[in-house]
Order: structure tokens, then C-alpha cells, then sequence
């Protein structure tokens, strides 16, 4: 054996090489992926901000929205939505590919690097998107007024948490695929477009009769919006509800990673 | 350590109830070139997955340099270098970058993969390529590549799956004179193929493989000498008139074989055998003298030609 190969050195940082290749490959795409990230909150904020927050203000003020500007209290839904698009298109994109259409995962594991490092790898490079991503949307809250600087800023984190939970049951579905015919028309109607509907993105969740509520509660963006409204502004949630937010996002988090983990390794190994 | 670097005894693979790979054994040594012969699903890329370290197997033992590729699978993969039967690269990504990121897998620092990039470059003949984009390459340069690839870090034992399937004649010429150059650097090369001229050109020992099973092991020359005559003659009397004239042929030589299209007769001096026939006034549209290859080979032992 090569005497530069270190296998349990390969044990501890696999993944990282991984996320550094799937890293590599998304930088071929960094003219798109900044336009998109930086195109998506300029057109939000333009027509929430001169359209739809004018017209909302104008006939109930600020009353539905516990007294914040409408732009201001919809910013932590957008930055939490922009976050799970960009980890949903790392998480399934490149999983479809990987097991399918280039079938680079069954490269990867003929090299020391395991199903478990693959899972791990792509889903912590789908992050590092999304942190991207998401702190420009932040700078733009920012450059707009929307939010103060300080404390605010750890609406990126929460939006961070609601992709990152998104995405770990995304990339398990993804990696599930053998027919991609309808999954991504599926995905869209039927879960992404409702979940961003009524997630309470738009008004708050109690506003809604009670039975569309459970949409927002199993909703990563729901839980993600509500703590990124406490960060942005003084939203008022109790400490509970708080933490009832975080051990959502976590759990899903961890069911989904964990679920994707088992399915990278059971598919490499057929 | 035994001398084998890989040692297969028993093994058998099944997918629900079909039985891809039956009580399969065989030893490969070190520096040998290995060839698995057989049509496709004789069960040989199953094999190179469990010597790969990549699938489960059902029954058997396999040891790949003394170790179960089951139980040590990143360990075991650390050893080897694989080229699977479909290029797999990352076709985004340029020449040199898919072997940057291949030789990061092994963990190898930044220094030793860029200085072996330069290496497997011109090895691969791809010089010229290093910067362009993996899409853009034929797939004899694909197929290069992919063996460049698997030979970034300097692999014990390389697998190589069909490694010219689909490719032009000059594509394959090049990689076989590619693979032969590894053989004689000392790289132990295992590798399929349904190629019986490729398994000639580059294996010193083969395996015949069919429905999961092996049927002879020996060198290609070894086995032709065992199996089949020193020559073949070729003749074609059309289609019909085959098999009308088969029982009449059957008795002039040693053994015979009546394929759709023309029928084979071994001999030791496939001219002579002709001369009798035309003595016979039997005047055949076309006729042929080879010597014996691997085909006849499989023919003989499994009623079937290699690619049907």
C-alpha cells in the first residue's frame, strides 16, 4: 500500500473530502449560484417591501403582525425558505447524480471513503451552500433596513437549521430514487409550494383555521420562521416554544441524516 | 502472508433467487495478471464488486491481502484500484481535477497526488487535456483517464471491469498497451472481459466463466491446448446446405461445431482437412484456416459462444 495513506485519518476526515469535492464542483456553478442568491432577495424584498407590505400596512397596518412592519416580518420566512431551497437543490440534485445519473458515489466508495462519509459529505457541503446563501439574503435585510444589526443575525442560523432539516429528509428521498419521473413535480406541488403557503410565511400560523395549522407544525420553514422572528425582533414566544423550535429542527435533522446514512450505505453495497 | 493477494474459496452471491455467483474459487499471486472470461451474466462484475469491497457476499470466504473485504472494507479498498465497467468521473470537473479529488479520497497530500497527476498524465496520454473538462473527452480518453485514476495511489492490486467495452479497435489497441505496460511495471491486474483477444493479450491466467460457475482455469495458451485443437477451419456452404453436409464433415475430423451461420472443424492442420473435403467434392462458399482461440474454447465447454 501507497505508505501516504492514512486509513484511520481517512476514517476521521472522509467526509470532509468529500464535502471539499462536492465544494469544487459547485464552485463550476458560482457565476448562477451568486446570481440566483443574490437576484432571489433583491426581487423578494423590491415587491414585498414596495408592493405587497404598502397594501398590507395601508388597510390593517400592523395589527395581524403583532405590530412589526409586514417586509420585516416576513424577512426570517424568506431567509429560511431561501435556505431550504438552496439545501434542497445540494441535497437531491447531486444525490440523483451520484447514485444515478454519473454514479459518482460508486467512485467514491472504491476509494477508503464509505456510504456514511458520502451522506455526511454532501449533506455538510449542501450547508455550506445554504450559509452562503443565506448571509447574503442577511446583508440585503441589512442594506434594506429590514433588520438591525446584532442580534438578528442569528436568523441565519435558524434559517440554517430549517434547511439543514429539510435537506436531511430531502437527500433520504432523493437517495431512495430510482425514477426520478415525478419526484421533482411531486416535491414541488405537493411539498414544497404548500409548505411555503402555510408555514405561516406570509401571516402568522394562529391566523389560519386550525386545521391547516398542522402544516405549519410539521414544516421545518414554520419552526425555522418562528425562531429566525425572535431573533429579528422582540416576536415574543415563550422560552418553551423556543425550544420546542430547536429540538424540531434537530430531531428532523437527525432522523433524516440518519435515515440517509443507512440508505447511502444499503445502495453502495447492493 | 500467504502468496496470494487474493484468495477466493466458495464463493456465492445471490440476489433473492437467483443465483448470480456459485461456489466460485480461485488464488490470485502477486504481479499476476488475472482474467475473468465469460459472456455478460456470467456473474463476473458481481465478483469484482466483492474483491472490490463494495458488496456483500452470500457464502465463500474472499481474502484480499489476508484481510475480508466484508469486515475491513475501507482498509481493503486503500489497496486497490478500481475501473469500473462504466466511466464514472465527475464529468463537471477537469482531467486533472478529477484526479486530485480521486487521490484526496485516499487521503494523500496536495504534494504527492499534483507530482502523480504529472505522471499519470503522460501515462494516460492526456497531457494536453489536464485542463479541459472530462465532458469533452472521447471515451477512449475517458477510459484512460478512469484508469489513471484508479492508479493515483499506487494501488497493490488493480480491477479492471470490461475495460475496453465500447470502445473503437484503435481506442482498445492503445489501452491494451497501456494495461500491458502496468503488467510489466509488476501492477497484479485482475479483469473481465468477454473478449477472448483480450484476455489472450493480457492475461497470464484465466478463469472461464459461465451462469455463475467456472468451467476451466489455466494460461489462454494452456487452455486452448487442453480444450481444443491446435487449428480450426471455418467453412460456409450457406445456410441450408449446413446442415446437410454436417454428417458427412463430422467424420473427417475430431470434433465439430455447427453454429447458424457456418460450421467449425478442429484439426491439427486445418489445410489438409480442407483438401479432403474438396476431395469429397464437397466445395464449401467459404472456408477459413485459424488457429484455436479462447472462443473455441468456451464453445467447447459450454455448447455457446462468447457473444451471442
Amino acid at each position: 500500500m501507497n505508505t501516504g495513506i492514512n486509513v484511520p485519518q481517512i476514517a476521521r476526515f472522509g467526509a470532509f473530502y468529500v464535502a471539499a469535492a462536492r465544494i469544487r464542483s459547485m464552485a463550476k456553478w458560482k457565476v448562477i449560484i451568486t446570481a440566483v442568491d443574490v437576484g432571489n432577495p433583491l426581487f423578494y424584498l423590491i415587491a414585498v417591501g414596495i408592493g405587497i407590505g404598502v397594501l398590507v400596512e395601508s388597510n390593517s397596518g400592523t395589527s395581524g403582525t403583532n405590530g412589526i412592519k409586514y417586509i420585516a416580518f416576513i424577512a426570517p420566512a424568506l431567509l429560511a425558505n431561501a435556505a431550504i431551497t438552496g439545501v434542497m437543490d445540494e441535497c437531491v440534485f447531486p444525490v440523483i447524480e451520484g447514485f444515478k445519473w454519473r454514479k459518482l458515489f460508486y467512485a467514491q466508495n472504491a476509494t477508503p471513503i464509505t456510504g456514511r462519509q458520502i451522506a455526511i459529505g454532501v449533506y455538510l457541503a449542501a450547508l455550506s451552500r445554504t450559509v452562503f446563501s443565506v448571509t447574503i439574503y442577511y446583508l440585503f435585510l441589512l442594506a434594506f433596513n429590514v433588520v438591525d444589526f446584532g442580534i438578528s443575525v442569528l436568523t441565519i442560523l435558524a434559517a440554517i437549521m430549517a434547511g439543514g432539516s429539510f435537506g436531511a429528509v430531502m437527500m433520504y428521498f432523493a437517495a431512495k430514487i430510482e425514477k426520478e419521473d415525478y419526484f421533482f413535480n411531486v416535491m414541488q406541488r405537493l411539498v414544497i409550494m404548500p409548505m411555503f403557503l402555510f408555514s405561516g410565511t406570509f401571516f402568522p400560523l394562529s391566523s389560519m383555521p386550525i386545521y391547516l395549522q398542522p402544516i405549519g407544525w410539521i414544516s421545518p420553514l414554520w419552526h425555522g420562521t418562528e425562531l429566525g422572528r425572535e431573533a429579528a425582533f422582540d416576536y415574543g414566544i415563550s422560552t418553551l416554544m423556543i425550544a420546542i423550535h430547536l429540538v424540531f429542527l434537530v430531531a428532523v435533522a437527525a432522523i433524516g441524516l440518519t435515515l440517509s446514512i443507512r440508505q447511502f450505505e444499503r445502495r453502495l453495497a447492493k | 502472508m500467504s502468496n496470494s493477494l487474493i484468495s477466493v474459496r466458495g464463493l456465492t452471491k445471490n440476489f433473492d433467487d437467483f443465483t448470480a455467483v456459485n461456489g466460485v474459487s480461485f488464488e490470485v499471486a502477486k504481479g499476476e495478471s488475472f482474467g475473468l472470461l465469460g459472456p455478460n451474466g456470467a456473474g463476473k462484475s458481481t465478483i469484482m464488486r466483492i474483491l472490490a469491497a463494495t458488496s456483500t457476499r452470500t457464502a465463500g470466504t474472499v481474502e484480499i491481502l489476508d484481510k475480508d473485504p466484508e469486515k475491513f472494507g475501507p482498509l481493503v479498498r486503500a489497496h486497490l484500484g478500481v475501473v469500473p465497467q462504466q466511466d464514472n468521473l465527475d464529468g463537471e470537473l477537469t482531467v486533472s481535477e478529477n484526479l486530485f479529488i480521486y487521490g484526496r479520497y485516499f487521503g494523500l497530500s496536495k504534494r504527492f497526488i499534483n507530482a502523480k497527476i504529472e505522471e499519470l498524465l503522460v501515462f494516460a496520454q492526456l497531457e494536453e487535456k489536464r485542463n479541459v473538462k472530462v465532458e469533452a473527452l472521447s471515451g477512449g480518453m475517458k477510459r484512460r483517464l478512469t484508469i489513471a485514476r484508479g492508479l493515483v495511489s499506487e494501488p497493490d492490486i488493480l480491477l479492471l471491469d470490461e475495460p475496453t467495452t465500447g470502445l473503437d479497435p484503435q481506442a482498445r489497441h492503445i489501452l491494451w498497451d497501456r494495461l500491458f505496460r502496468l503488467k510489466e511495471q509488476g501492477v497484479t491486474l485482475v479483469l473481465t472481459t468477454h473478449f477472448m483477444d483480450e484476455a489472450e493479450q493480457l492475461c497470464d491466467r484465466i478463469v472461464v466463466m459461465d451462469k455463475g460457475a467456472i468451467m476451466a482455469e489455466g494460461s489462454p495458451a494452456g487452455l486452448i491446448k487442453e480444450y481444443s485443437s491446435k487449428e480450426v477451419l471455418e467453412v460456409r456452404f450457406g445456410s441450408d446446405r449446413n446442415v446437410e453436409v454436417a454428417p458427412v464433415l463430422q467424420k473427417m475430423c475430431e470434433r465439430m461445431e455447427t453454429l447458424p451461420d457456418r460450421i467449425l472443424m478442429y484439426a491439427d492442420d486445418g489445410e489438409k482437412l480442407l483438401e479432403q473435403i474438396t476431395a469429397q467434392k464437397l466445395h464449401p462458399t467459404t472456408s477459413l484456416v485459424r488457429r484455436s482461440s479462447l472462443e473455441d474454447v468456451f464453445l467447447r465447454l459450454t455448447g455457446r459462444t462468447l457473444i451471442e
